[in-house]
């Protein structure tokens, strides 16, 4: 029997985070009241231009270069094509010299996803579908908002180098990862920011053909486009296996039901009549410039890993995974940088830190650094309760320790604290200062009952064999 | 060189320019468009090949705009010369399919 | 002084209204009464406002009351070409699928001469969307030649030439796409300059073929074309192709003459003109000597390939261009059951004959299969255009040729043949492939019918271009004298 593998390539389409729309001034922001954001360029009134944003250029430049594109001059073209939420019935986007073109993602697993080009396009206004059942193809009616029509995207299309759903998945978040950790985008596929349509096809393991291909539209979760993916997949299997043969179409994905449903076949092929944009002359980056760009570009997250491991060999990957994305990072490497232990300082961040990090208050990275380090004094428990505590407290750290109640105890304050519970307990005492180690156990844990609070538990051991050994010595 | 368009050329454009044309108006079209394309496939030289494609008179370059936000237009402004508004939307009949 | 009103240039009547001698009010008043005369014989207006007009001299006379200085147009009633946008008229370029518009913002060359003093009268007629040269393709009506009220205007600029022709504003604004400014203020006896592609915004403009269109002045004098220059030319952030070169004192320099020019005769675009229209362009040429200018014959033989190439681009932008008019946001709207019908139905209703026309040809040019043999040739044939320019301007400072091969054509004589109609651009359509800017002045005409002839320079040489028309004008004007 015929063993049959996938051949997957994503176009993923990201908002840019820029303050204006890419051809005209109006706010680039999402939830405005409908056509609130609007003017006579995004709305395509009759005898406006187009003035591109240098900031989206920017961004494009930024994630080209985060994804070894090569940044090169390029001209934008208009993609001709009627649609209402389309102001211009044409869009303007780049076609044969895009601003990025080549370059590759680095999937964890190690596998290399090349990337064909990452363009900038203009987005679309929205439709919504009024009355029947509310979808577009029994809708009575339809309404237009054109605030997103005009807003910035880069559309990142990759190689047909993906080979299962799982990858797809993989491949976007990593994705996902490099747009944020850029700045170019905030990746928030639930409002639409990040789309992605994947091009599926299969074939014979072994064999290089390119079948035809089936185009799957605009998944909205990386979980969809994952079950999306695998439908798909094992529908054309067992239509090549059944001697059936697959339609170059465009297919949805329905959540209900799990499938990808063909969309109303086109009566006929696209002819997009592609031209050069008049009303925008060309760009071309300057070196300088794309230069002083790279040279800005933050740590992506291949990078964070291979400094992880680098400096722990046998980190948890898991725990790698959550310290290497954007919102952990920055407290990762305050801790390293002030010179806690990596471990300690990776499973904080890992733990704690990311449970806190959506809301994370006063907990700044600097603050989580110092506290972090307080664990040389303080017990593992005592450090989380700070952490907890450090998110809503406004003052320096050591105001913090004594809020919560942990006064930072001296070393006379500890043999005192350990003196009380010695005296307490004379018959154990005996015992421990005459060899019996057994019972070191039940005099710390006496001493950390009462002053747990205060001091941690490698303070408390060394008081303790302190005394013991001044005691053998009387 | 006489271009000629066939009349199934002639519907297939008009369907993509969102035109709809009479069976008496395709002729016509097909009658003028093959006159006018006999005008202009009459561009020829030798040196053609060796001529960049010019798309833009000028040599612009790097035209770019400041990312600051300017106030857009009221929306009744905008509404207001819409053929058919439903309260802060413009409205359209029944959408069947999607977009190409 | 107000019985002379009409005599006055826009610099001198500016100047009077600048100084007190006449007022805002009694200019704009002269002028509406010469429109109340002459507009239903020429029918030049698309919309008209003589209240507006009285309310914004009035103003302008009360701005000079407060002491406010008044700008270099102060109280000139103007005239727009009704493809530019105005917040105070209806903007249609002349098609039925934009009946009514009223857009929402006014293009920057109108917020320019406005806020140079001058007085909108009303928005004139063309060919739809700027297609065609005679003004017979408006969607509305035909304008007439003052000079010959059973004759076309030109066009597609028709309405804004046939306005300075029987006075009934002072200044213009036309667009010119291959021609459309140029053409018909040869057809009408005026003056009209296409500027360099990039020296006025076209912010405002309804786009015909965006890499062409540029908008110029159209008036009765080359002085008055050059005032209207200095007030619109200059840079526009709003228009991403808009120039940044500083702007010549056009005005103060066309009395310094054409001693030093070198002026290149085009012999191949003589050849297609009438005999009376080659024998101006021929006695432009000697009176240019006797003023000193150096005359030479040359033949540019690559300008005939221009004509193909802007049929092919200008429909081809142009069916981009137009694509916005789908009855969805603005406009005219027809029935449909689905978005989809109409969209069709609103596009095949409301647009004309020669609209459909070039946006079938343009689409066709783009399409997949023919973009190579038509658009992407064509552009290579501008490259041509471009470099048989520049090796003709690197001999001479500027070339002369006719304008239009004839002068004005019948009402009706020509719009049955659409390529018979195309091939009249060929004179004027080079300068726009390769965006450089031309003039058209009168020089004599055949049984009363004006003749132009055309001066073209190259990029930014607007200042030669003015004063070699100028000292054209003034030797007309001596012989018209003697």
């Amino acid at each position: 029997m015929t063993q049959w593998e996938a051949v997957i390539g994503l176009e993923v389409h990201t908002e840019l985070k820029t303050a204006t729309k890419l051809f005209c001034g109006c706010p680039n922001a999402f939830g405005f009241e409908p056509n609130t954001s609007v003017c006579p360029v995004c709305l395509g009134l009759p005898g406006s231009l187009p003035v591109l944003n240098a900031k989206a250029v920017e961004l494009a430049i930024r994630v080209g270069s985060a994804l070894s594109s090569r940044v090169q001059a390029s001209q934008f073209h208009r993609k001709n094509y009627f649609y209402p939420d389309m102001p211009k019935d044409y869009q303007i986007s780049q076609y044969d010299v895009p601003v990025n073109a080549g370059g590759a993602v680095v999937l964890r697993s190690g596998k290399v996803v090349g990337i064909v080009r990452a363009h900038l396009e203009e987005d679309t206004g929205k439709l919504v579908h009024k009355g029947g059942d509310g979808r577009i193809g029994g809708a009575d009616y339809s309404l237009i908002d054109y605030n997103r029509s005009g807003v910035p995207l880069l559309e990142i299309v990759s190689e047909p180098d993906i080979s299962s759903a799982e990858e797809a998945k993989e491949y976007v978040s990593e994705l996902r990862a490099i747009l944020v950790a850029t700045g170019a985008s905030d990746g928030r596929m639930e409002e639409g920011s990040l789309r992605v349509d994947a091009n599926v096809s299969v074939r014979p393991v072994g064999s290089t053909e390119l079948r035809t291909r089936v185009e799957i539209k605009n998944v909205n979760s990386l979980r969809s486009l994952g079950r999306a993916i695998g439908y798909e997949v094992e529908r054309q299997i067992s239509e090549y296996e059944s001697g059936g043969s697959i339609l170059q179409q465009t297919r949805h994905f329905d959540e209900a039901s799990g499938k990808t449903l063909p969309l109303r076949a086109k009566e006929e092929a696209n002819d997009y009549r592609y031209f050069p944009e008049p009303d925008l002359p060309p760009i071309a980056p300057l070196q300088a410039e794309i230069d002083r760009i790279v040279g800005e570009l933050p740590l992506l997250p291949a990078g964070r890993r291979v400094r992880l491991f680098g400096l722990m060999p046998g980190a948890s990957s898991d725990q790698v995974e959550v310290a290497v994305t954007e919102e952990v990072w920055p407290y990762v490497v305050a801790g390293i940088e002030i010179g806690v232990a990596p471990e300690l300082v990776l499973a904080r961040a890992a733990n704690e830190l990311a449970a806190l990090v959506g809301n994370a208050g006063f907990l700044t990275p600097e603050r989580f650094a110092e506290v972090v380090a307080l664990e040389e004094r303080f017990s593992p428990s005592q450090v989380k309760l700070l952490l907890k505590e450090a998110v809503s407290f406004d003052g320096t750290v050591d105001e913090l320790v004594a809020k919560v109640g942990l006064s930072s105890s001296g070393a006379e304050d500890v043999r005192a604290m350990v003196g009380e519970v010695v005296e307490a307990n004379p018959e154990e005492w005996r015992r421990f200062v005459a060899g019996d180690a057994k019972v070191a156990g039940f005099l710390l844990g006496q001493v950390m009952r009462k002053f747990g609070k205060a001091i941690s538990g490698a303070q408390a051991k060394a008081a303790l064999e302190e005394l013991a050994r001044g005691a053998a010595g009387l | 060189m006489t271009s000629g368009i066939s009349k199934a050329d002639v519907v297939h454009v008009a369907r993509l320019a969102r035109l709809n044309l009479a069976p008496d108006e395709v002729a016509a079209h097909q009658e003028q468009l093959s006159r006018i394309l006999d005008l202009v496939g009459a561009m020829d030289d030798d040196r053609l090949a060796q001529m960049p494609a010019m798309a833009h008179t000028q040599d612009l370059v790097n035209v770019l705009r400041e990312d600051v936000a300017v106030p857009g237009l009221p929306r009744e402004m905008l509404l207001r010369s819409a053929p058919d508004v439903e309260g802060e939307f413009f409205r359209i009949p029944k959408i069947l399919g999607e977009p190409e | 002084m107000t019985d002379g009103i009409l005599t006055l240039d826009a610099g001198a009547l500016s100047a009077a209204v600048r100084s007190g001698e006449v007022t805002a009010v009694e200019a704009v008043e002269a002028y509406l009464a010469q429109v109340a005369v002459q507009e239903p014989e020429v029918d030049a207006f698309l919309s008209l406002d003589a209240d507006a007009a009285i309310a914004a001299a009035e103003a302008v006379d009360r701005a000079r009351a407060s002491g406010a200085a008044l700008g270099p147009l102060a109280g000139v009633p103007v005239a727009f070409k009704d493809n530019l946008c105005t917040t105070a008229f209806p903007t249609t370029a002349a098609s039925k699928i934009l009946e009514g518009w009223v857009p929402p913002y006014n293009a920057t060359v109108v917020d320019r001469v406005l806020a140079a003093g001058a007085i909108a009268i009303g928005k004139t007629n063309l060919d739809e969307f700027a297609m065609g040269s005679s003004t017979e393709n408006s969607g509305y009506k035909i304008t007439r030649n003052p000079h010959d009220l059973d004759r076309v205007p030109g066009g597609s600029s028709g309405g804004s030439a046939a306005v300075i022709a029987s006075r009934m504003a002072l200044l213009a604004l036309g667009s010119d796409t291959g021609g459309s400014i140029r053409q018909p203020a040869s057809l009408s006896g005026i003056v009209g300059l296409k500027p360099t592609y990039g020296r006025v915004s076209r912010y405002g403009l309804l786009a015909y073929a965006s890499s062409l269109d540029q908008i110029g002045p159209m008036a009765a004098t080359v002085k008055d074309a050059a005032l209207m220059a200095e007030v619109i030319f200059g840079h526009d952030p709003m228009d991403a192709t808009s120039l940044r070169a500083p702007i010549p004192a056009l005005v103060n320099a066309l009395m310094e003459g054409v001693t030093s020019f070198r002026v290149g005769l085009v012999s191949d675009l003589l050849e297609v003109a009438s005999p009376a229209v080659a024998s101006a362009v021929g006695r432009a040429a000697a009176t240019l000597a006797q003023l000193g200018a150096k005359v030479e014959t040359i033949s540019i033989p690559e300008l005939a390939l221009g004509l193909p190439a802007y049929y092919v681009v200008a429909p081809a932008e142009a069916s981009s261009n137009l694509a916005r008019y789908d009855g969805v946001r603005y406009g005219f709207r027809g029935n449909g059951e689905t978005a989809e019908e109409m969209m069709v139905a609103s596009r095949s209703e409301g647009f004309g004959d020669e609209v459909k026309r070039r946006i079938m040809l343009g689409t066709y040019a783009l399409s997949a299969g023919y973009y190579d043999a038509f658009y992407l040739r064509a552009q290579r044939v501008r490259s041509l255009v471009r470099t048989a320019f520049q090796e003709a301007y690197s001999r001479f400072d500027l070339l002369l040729s006719p304008t239009s091969p004839t002068t004005a054509f019948k009402i009706g004589e020509r719009s049955e043949d659409p390529v018979e109609m195309y091939r009249s651009d060929v004179c004027t359509i080079p300068s726009n492939l390769s965006g450089d800017p031309a003039i058209s002045v009168p020089f004599g005409d055949e049984d009363g019918l004006p003749i132009g002839v055309q001066l073209m320079g190259p990029a930014l040489s607007e200042e030669r271009l003015l004063r070699a028309a100028f000292a054209l004008e003034s030797a007309r004007a001596e012989e018209g004298e003697r």
